[in-house]
């Protein structure tokens, strides 16, 4: 079907269009955040969601103080308000697949030191995950 | 009482983009992620991808902006389907508003859906939107230390185009030194000197993707 002669224009409005708006970043990623906390929480019928453990990854482009700032503001009047955040930092870790060596990344270097082998997979540091929730 | 959760924040939205690159497979669309800096040219390489692959592909187009529908006003114009997402202050776009672009859109006959990111080099790049092809702009304007600065979007993306190579000569653009470290951050990366005002390297950009579509087309 020859589409070029057909002309449409849809304007979509992502406000009325998503139920959660989205907006900045990390309060679209906070948002994402305590979703998956409220749902293990809920699932495991919590009262309380005390502690959350999360693992951040260096290559990471969230802020982790963004995600405290947007944390206390979203996370009232749930059941995780007053969860104390808590954040384990990863390194940038690649492994060479020429060679099989395991190397940190400095300054976005990907060469391996050990081959100069180009072909590698990222092991570590681009994560953002919830590890764990501490609830009563 | 301890439980364990090991969920990534971004799964959610990763799940939708599967979803979406389902759907693109299902009615043998390719889809790229058009990203950049506000000003580096996205529009520009757009229209100008558009007129480089009419008659062999047959394309639509997601424009992702803050506000405004100007950028798909300037593609419809030019004969081409265009659907605008507003994202009313958010800085990127999400697999889901592309799921609802992509029901709106009439996908029966479309070989290549472009969208054009929110500009931005920094958030765009966390959110996978189920595309083939992740293709980001650098223009001369922007200085050549922009790697290093955002460096998850330069690691990420398949194809770098080094857009406004007519400045260069006003410039103090480094573009060996570009192209040094953004190999050594993303030895795979595809990179294609261009100029949307002179046309250089144009051509060469629209027949390799031309090529990735069908060569994507056969292998479904």
């Amino acid at each position: 079907m020859a589409l070029t002669k057909s002309r449409i224009l849809v304007h979509l409005k992502s406000g009325p269009l998503n139920e959660d708006r989205i907006q900045m970043h990390e309060l679209s990623v906070t948002e994402s955040m305590l979703g998956v906390v409220l749902r293990h929480a809920q699932a495991n019928n919590a009262t309380k969601v005390t502690r959350i453990n999360m693992v951040m990854g260096e290559m990471s482009t969230v802020m982790e103080d963004s995600v405290r700032f947007y944390f206390e503001i979203i996370g009232k009047d749930t059941i995780a308000q007053d969860a104390e955040l808590n954040f384990r930092h990863t390194k940038l870790i690649t492994k060479c697949k020429e060679c099989g060596k395991e190397f940190e990344v400095v300054e976005y270097d990907f060469t391996c030191p050990e081959c100069k082998g180009t072909s590698t997979e990222i092991i570590s540091g681009r994560e953002f995950q919830v590890e764990s929730i501490e609830i009563s | 009482m301890e439980i364990e959760v090991l969920e990534g924040v971004f799964d959610a939205n990763e799940i939708i983009a599967k979803e979406n690159r389902a759907l693109l497979d299902r009615e043998g669309a390719f889809m790229i992620n058009l990203m950049a800096s506000p000003g580096a040219g996205k529009t520009s390489v757009i229209m100008k991808t558009l007129e480089g692959v009419s008659g062999d592909l047959n394309c639509a187009v997601i424009e992702g902006d803050i506000a405004g529908k100007v950028d798909s006003e300037r593609i419809a114009a030019a004969g081409v389907p265009a659907i605008q997402i507003n994202t009313g202050g958010s800085c990127h776009l999400e697999a889901k508003q592309i799921n609802h672009a992509l029901n709106h859109l009439n996908l029966e006959g479309v070989d290549l859906v472009i969208v054009e990111n929110v500009g931005n080099l920094v958030c765009p790049a966390e959110f996978k939107l189920g595309e083939d092809l992740k293709v980001m702009i650098l223009s001369v304007a922007e200085g050549h230390d922009k790697p290093l600065k955002y460096p998850l979007m330069f690691s990420e993306c398949h194809v770098l185009i080094v857009n406004k190579i007519d400045l260069i000569p006003h410039t103090d653009f480094d573009v060996e030194e570009l192209e040094t470290t953004v190999l050594k951050m993303n030895p795979g990366v595809v990179i294609f000197r261009v100029s949307c005002r002179t046309g250089q390297g144009l051509q060469e950009w629209s027949a390799w993707l031309k090529k990735k579509v069908d060569t994507a087309d056969k292998a479904t």
